[in-house]
């Protein structure tokens, strides 16, 4: 691994992981306390359409896929505010038609295309430097603006009722914190991939879940967690020449697997 | 001044009327048990007086004020304590979430906050669970935990949902008497199901059936079981009155006897 460092690419590879499992663990804590894991889902997926209409209108990329993917996400944020138990239905609607609707611009556009596999799995291992100080630029954003609100959040997280009474804007922040994951999600998405966003957005905050005594916590082993990750992923997918993302998803799904077992061990000792 | 002043309330939901004509006028440091049939409304009632529904028609007044205004002197202990039990906090935590301001957040007293809350959870006896993990805790300790969030919020009224759900009968008992000593500053309104319990600590009950019944006296009679529950007695319940002093065992009427 040392060796490796000395390539430009594989360091910025490593600074992408690192910063995208930060960006992850903070906004992960927050979709899996809030159970909004599928809202993500339908984001992340939905956000293919504003690759389709910057691809076929020829408008900048990044605004027209930030501006859809906030149109979709505000959409299914008003659904899950108003209805929380049917919401499920309407995101996985909104998830799909945002998806199809990519697709089919980007078959209209005439030339050559964006790719689907990129979008996917992204391209960890050919991030230019802009886009990392982008993502820190993003990462520090979001790490001041939990902690503004940190309390509020993690009252209206718990008990929603008791938030109110206590006076917290509970419907504002909520739009808030969707939006503060549409955008998160795509930038992350346009580094790393929206497989790899989706599995660090939930599998190391839901790992930690048990054993965190507070949200902050929470987010800190989250981001510790996912670096580690990524790191060993980046490492494997260097020895064994694997493809990076899918590598630092099987780490993260090995040791996601293997903790769930040590669990049920644990309980039936306690048990007997 | 009256502590809760309820005028000519409606409130519907999905064109269902739940409450219809509610009048009430609770003086303070009264202490209020609801009762009522499920789905009578009782739950609604406080969530109006929280500020969490709004009325179709009427008005509330809390302290004079409305709810939304008043909701930050209120504190409310839900039904519901079981929710979210994997999440992490600790109780402490939870108990601080009762000194939540919004309007001060950037000059948060948190210290100040900090000794309030260990206060609250001492008064609750559940100091030693300070640094615990909600979900790690009984029912019971929960619903303490809960009561010192509550409590923390300094209250000059206090609902409380069903507090006796997940306590055994020495600890009702317990947690009634407790709630006497807290009645002795603070205006309570408390719904349940236990009507012999309840009727040696309130000092008066309100009935609620989409209507509401307001007795300043803690005492049900029949007659207002009769109202409330649109079953008969025997069904319901196998007790014709509810007196104060030692527990009675009373018996229903044998049939076609007259007195």
């Amino acid at each position: 691994m040392i060796e490796a460092l000395q390539f430009e690419f594989i360091r910025n590879a490593l600074a992408a992981g690192l910063l995208a499992s930060v960006i992850c663990g903070i906004i992960g804590t927050l979709v899996v306390v809030n159970r909004i894991v599928f809202l993500s889902g339908g984001i992340a997926h939905a956000a293919y359409g504003g690759i389709g209409l910057a691809s076929f209108f020829k408008w900048p990329y990044l605004p027209s896929t930030i501006g859809f993917s906030l149109f979709a996400a505000m959409l299914m944020a008003s659904v899950s505010y108003k209805m929380k138990h049917r919401a499920d239905t309407v995101i996985g609607v909104i998830w799909a038609l945002g998806m199809a609707f990519g697709i089919i611009l980007v078959d209209l556009t005439p030339g050559y295309n964006v790719d689907l596999m990129s979008y996917l799995f992204g391209s960890i291992l050919a991030v230019p430097r802009s886009d990392l100080f982008f993502m820190a630029f993003i990462g520090i954003a979001m790490i001041l603006l939990v902690t503004y609100y940190y309390q509020d959040l993690l009252a209206m997280s718990y008990d929603e009722e008791f938030a109110k009474i206590r006076g917290v804007p509970v419907k504002k922040l909520y739009f808030v914190l969707i939006g503060m994951l549409a955008v998160t999600v795509v930038l992350v998405i346009q580094v790393v991939g929206l497989i790899l966003v989706i599995a660090l957005l939930t599998i190391p905050p839901f790992m930690v879940e048990k054993y965190a005594k507070s949200l902050f916590q929470m987010m800190v082993a989250s981001s510790l967690l996912g670096a580690a990750f990524t790191v060993t992923g980046l490492w494997l997918s260097y020895q064994y020449n694997l493809t990076s993302g899918a590598s630092i998803i099987l780490v993260a799904g090995v040791v996601f697997l293997f903790s769930l077992i040590v669990d049920k061990i644990r309980f039936a000792c306690h048990r007997t | 001044m009256s502590m809760i002043e309820i005028n000519n309330l409606d409130f519907t939901y999905n064109r269902e009327a739940i409450l219809k004509d509610v009048n009430l006028a609770i003086p303070e440091k009264d202490f209020v048990a609801i009762i009522g049939p499920n789905g009578g409304g009782k739950t609604t009632l406080l969530k109006l007086i929280l500020g969490l529904l709004t009325p179709d028609k009427g008005t509330i007044l809390i302290d004079g004020k409305p709810p939304q205004e008043a909701s930050s002197c209120i504190g409310y202990v839900p039904q519901d304590i079981h929710l979210n039990q994997s999440f992490p906090i600790t109780a402490i935590d939870v108990v601080l979430m009762g000194k939540l301001d919004p309007k001060q957040r950037l000059s948060r007293r948190s210290a100040t906050n900090r000794r309030d809350a260990l206060a609250a959870l001492e008064r609750m006896d559940m100091t030693a669970y300070a640094d615990k993990k909600i979900g790690t805790l009984s029912g019971g300790q929960r619903q303490r935990v809960f009561i010192a969030r509550a409590l923390a919020t300094k209250p000059k009224l206090l609902l409380l949902d069903e507090p006796t759900s997940s306590i055994d009968t020495k600890g009702q008992a317990d947690f009634y008497q407790l709630l006497r000593e807290f009645n002795q500053d603070i205006t309570i309104l408390v719904i349940s199901h236990d009507l012999l319990v309840i009727s040696r600590y309130v000092k008066s009950v309100a009935c609620v059936n989409k209507k509401l019944h307001y007795h300043d006296q803690a005492e049900i009679t029949g007659d207002m079981l009769k109202t409330m529950y649109p079953s008969t007695d025997e069904e319901v319940c196998p007790v014709e009155l509810v007196a104060h002093g030692l527990p009675h065992r009373v018996l229903s009427e044998h049939e076609n006897q007259s007195p």
